[in-house]
């Protein structure tokens, strides 16, 4: 399959309707070891990218992307605005030009948008951090050739229940260092949901 | 003659803005813009509002960005990077007490050089 423009678009409405139902979850994470308002945060943020997306025409999945991108950056307010923002960025530069997106395609999207969540965090795999949802999914889906749903689904979970055991160096969780650790990341479960988001609209076109 | 321009970015609208009034009374008409909060008042940082700001102050002398916690840094950093203006810094010194003290050099003369310089003496 290629990811077309409905289904980039059906991806953010996914995401919006996982991050709006599971606000409260993403709340009580980022109380435990962060600043609390993660759940706030992304449902405002991607609520916003729906209503940006919603009222637009595309002829392709960068345009998409890339209105998503500035709207979570203006939107968000926290540390995952200008991180979300980035990574949709990254996205929409890297599928520039394709109408439809092939698998090949993403998966070096995918890798574009590690290396700006790195660089705009300055971060590292295992910080405790979103990224250490988005790097092994990257890694992970450079291995095969095809959008594979049970995959991207088992790869997530996995990689998002791991950040339990770790402690945090990074971002507002490091103040509480071993007191991180027991507790999933709320950046990471965040991530999660962008990724069954992205397993359920492709859900039926493998 | 300019001077080298100050901004201010906070989480808190009133942080931003409480550090501006502190500048302006104390070492008296410099360029000093906040760029502090989220549209209605909330808590958090917003890159419009940070890019706004450095394009209402910069100047030929360049300007100099000062962040609070957390996504301040990368806010700043971004707008930064899309607007592309020349000679606009962003340091990680204090933002009161440093703002505070690049604001009395401004008010002299200094350039963003000398400013940065007594910065990272002060605040290293």
């Amino acid at each position: 399959m290629k990811l077309e423009v409905s289904h980039a678009l059906e991806w953010i409405h996914n995401i919006n309707d996982k991050v709006q139902s599971n606000k409260d979850e993403l709340t009580s994470l980022d109380q435990a070891i962060g600043d609390g308002d993660h759940g706030i945060n992304m449902a405002r943020g991607f609520q916003e990218a729906v209503n940006k997306i919603s009222g637009e025409d595309y002829s392709d999945v960068s345009g998409v992307w890339k209105d998503v991108a500035t709207t979570l950056m203006s939107k968000v307010g926290g540390a995952s605005g200008p991180l979300y923002g980035t990574v949709f960025l990254k996205m929409s530069t890297a599928v520039k030009g394709a109408e439809n997106v092939d698998f090949q395609t993403f998966s070096s999207a995918l890798k574009e948008a590690v290396a700006g969540i790195k660089q705009r965090g300055k971060a590292e795999a295992g910080e405790k951090t979103m990224l250490d949802v988005w790097e092994p999914l990257a890694d992970q889906m450079s291995e095969v050739q095809e959008f594979d749903r049970q995959l991207i689904l088992d790869t997530a979970q996995a990689s998002m229940e791991k950040t339990k055991d770790l402690v945090a160096t990074k971002g507002r969780a490091a103040y509480l260092k071993e007191r991180s650790k027991g507790h999933i990341d709320p950046g990471a479960m965040s991530s999660y949901y962008v990724f069954e988001a992205l397993a359920d609209c492709i859900k039926g076109d493998e | 003659m300019s001077h080298v321009g100050i901004v201010l970015v906070s989480h808190s609208e009133k942080a931003a803005a409480g550090i501006c009034e502190i500048l302006q009374q104390v070492v008296g008409e410099i360029p000093v813009e906040a760029a502090g909060g989220l549209e209605g008042g909330e808590i958090g940082t917003n890159f419009e509002r940070i890019q706004m700001a450095i394009q209402n102050i910069h100047n030929e002398k360049g300007t100099i960005v000062f962040y609070d916690i957390g996504s301040a840094q990368m806010n700043a950093e971004m707008a930064i990077e899309t607007l592309g203006f020349e000679n606009v810094h962003l340091t990680s010194a204090p933002i009161l007490e440093g703002a505070y003290l690049a604001a009395v050099e401004s008010s002299v003369g200094k350039n963003v050089e000398e400013i940065f310089a007594s910065l990272n003496k002060e605040f290293k």
